[in-house]
């Protein structure tokens, strides 16, 4: 039992030592999941121990990146979830016609797949012109992989069926070229994204929202960092804007529940009441 | 017959983990049917399921059994005499502070809730109030996460591959690991109400 107290000391510090040396914010994580990541990073790399990992970091950046790249968890898919985005044409599309201009925010895009299904879904309701859309993520990366919307055409299979379920009015292969192993994705779909770096761990509010949408990030968060995004969210959108969780998420155990009423509630769409 | 409950053994075990995959839906009735209404630690399941399978499970398997049987929300408490179910396509982790963790990392032993991830991290979490239950299925997943749980000083247990629907789950644990007990699917519930409730 001992030595299993220390590893979690050690996880502290490691994670103190990234934050006070590289200024990225892993302390409010769930521990579990980032233990675990780390000790594949060991198991892989042949360091002996975390604490050793941090005196190694500390000073060699290199292995520090390698580091990172293991603690962030990017899976993401195109039209994840389909009943999500049948729900949003559903109860949320309708309203957002009377507006001019719809300001979207993405958070924790990962590497796109989930951007792009939304402006797909957007242009096919004659929306897209009016969208001014946020995408951002904390991960440098991925950002990079995001703006260039090429993909690995294994996984297109999945994403037209995906898309289909959704509710999607053409055929998804309307929306890439095929080029050898990977599909490219009509770049009119870019036209009204702004990929950007912003990290809910340390920024703040940078505009107000009619929509955000944070799907698949608040489960890595603990309590105190979930509330602090939470917080985040609620104070970046305009009356009545619209907040989507991951279908396992919920706002339900956050202070701020009672700012939020149910749109759709298992698919996790809520508005601000006011 | 079964040796008496012993009074100062009564409360070392807080929870039972159990892994479970092709051939799960009928081993788990055959358990939680039979697990007594008072018992006492926290049941927390990962079975490989589709990912499009939603609440069925948990809703099917708290018909049949005396406990209540939910599926496991991220940052819940575990508490004891409940029943819990990861969901389709999360992996389910315990935390130091006996909560649930969701992931979406990517898929481990082909699995998305993977057993290994839910033992190792209980493990860590419960120490020697751990009981790892491993059962029926044709995947590798759950030898790993059971040896740490033995090397944690938690007790092992795996459904004996003459009763398993699909043998090779756990005949992989008992060539990775040495198992405390290896029981017939029927004997594990009256075993587990007498020697860890
Ligand atoms: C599992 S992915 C989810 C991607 C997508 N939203 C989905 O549901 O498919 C989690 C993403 O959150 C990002 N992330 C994690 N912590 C973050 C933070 N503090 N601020 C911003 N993004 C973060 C990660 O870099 C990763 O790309």
């Amino acid at each position: 039992m001992e030595n299993l107290k220390n590893e979690s000391i050690e996880v502290k510090l490691l994670l103190d030592a990234i934050y006070m040396k590289y200024g990225y914010d892993f302390r409010n994580y769930s521990k579990a999941s980032i233990k675990r990541r780390i000790e594949g990073f060991l198991s892989q790399s042949g360091i002996g121990s975390i604490s050793f990992l941090q005196h190694e970091i500390l000073y060699n950046q290199v292995l520090f990146g390698k580091l990172l790249s293991q603690l962030s968890v990017n899976v993401t898919q195109m039209f994840r979830d389909p009943d999500f985005y049948s729900a949003l044409i559903k109860h949320v599309i309708p309203e957002l016609k009377k507006k001019k201009i719809i300001k979207i925010w993405h958070a924790g895009c990962s590497t796109g797949e989930e951007v792009y299904s939304l402006a797909i879904i957007l242009k096919e309701e004659g929306l897209y012109n009016k969208c001014r859309i946020y995408a951002t993520d904390m991960d440098e990366i991925v950002l990079q992989k995001a703006k260039k919307a090429i993909y690995p055409i294994k996984y297109i299979q999945e994403y037209t069926l995906n898309y289909n379920k959704a509710g999607g009015q053409k055929s998804f292969n309307d929306y890439y070229t095929a080029k050898y192993d990977f599909a490219m994705l009509d770049s009119g779909l870019k036209e009204n994204i702004l990929f950007s770096n912003h990290n809910l761990a340390s920024d703040s509010v940078f505009g107000e929202m009619d929509i955000i949408i944070c799907r698949n990030v608040m489960i890595y968060f603990d309590r105190e960092l979930q509330e602090r995004a939470f917080k985040l969210f609620k104070d970046s959108l305009c009356a009545r804007g619209i907040l989507c969780l991951g279908s396992k998420e919920t706002i339900r155990i956050s202070e701020y529940s009672d700012a939020f009423e149910d749109i759709v509630a298992p698919q996790k769409i809520y508005r601000l009441t006011k | 017959m079964f040796p008496d409950k012993d009074a100062g053994r009564e409360n070392r075990f807080e929870a039972v983990v159990v892994g479970v995959s092709a051939g799960g839906l009928k081993a788990l009735q055959v358990i939680l049917s039979e697990l007594d209404k008072k018992f006492h630690p926290s049941v927390i399941i990962v079975q490989h399921i589709s990912p499009a399978a939603d609440n069925f499970l948990p809703r099917f398997l708290n018909k049949k059994s005396a406990l209540p049987v939910k599926q496991a929300d991220e940052k819940e408490v575990i508490k004891s005499g409940y029943v819990y179910i990861a969901p389709p396509d999360y992996h389910l982790l315990v935390e130091e502070d006996k909560t649930f963790s969701l992931s979406v990392d990517g898929k481990i032993n082909y699995a998305r809730p993977c057993i290994d991830v839910l033992f190792e991290t209980a493990a860590y979490a419960y120490g020697a109030a751990l009981v790892g239950l491993l059962l029926t299925g044709a995947n590798r997943d759950g030898s790993q996460g059971l040896k740490k749980i033995k090397e944690a000083g938690g007790l092992t247990i795996v459904e004996d591959p003459k009763t398993a629907e699909v043998p090779i789950m756990p005949q992989g644990a008992i060539k990775t690991l040495d198992v405390d007990h290896i029981l017939s699917l029927r004997t594990i519930a009256p075993f587990l109400n007498i020697q860890v409730a």
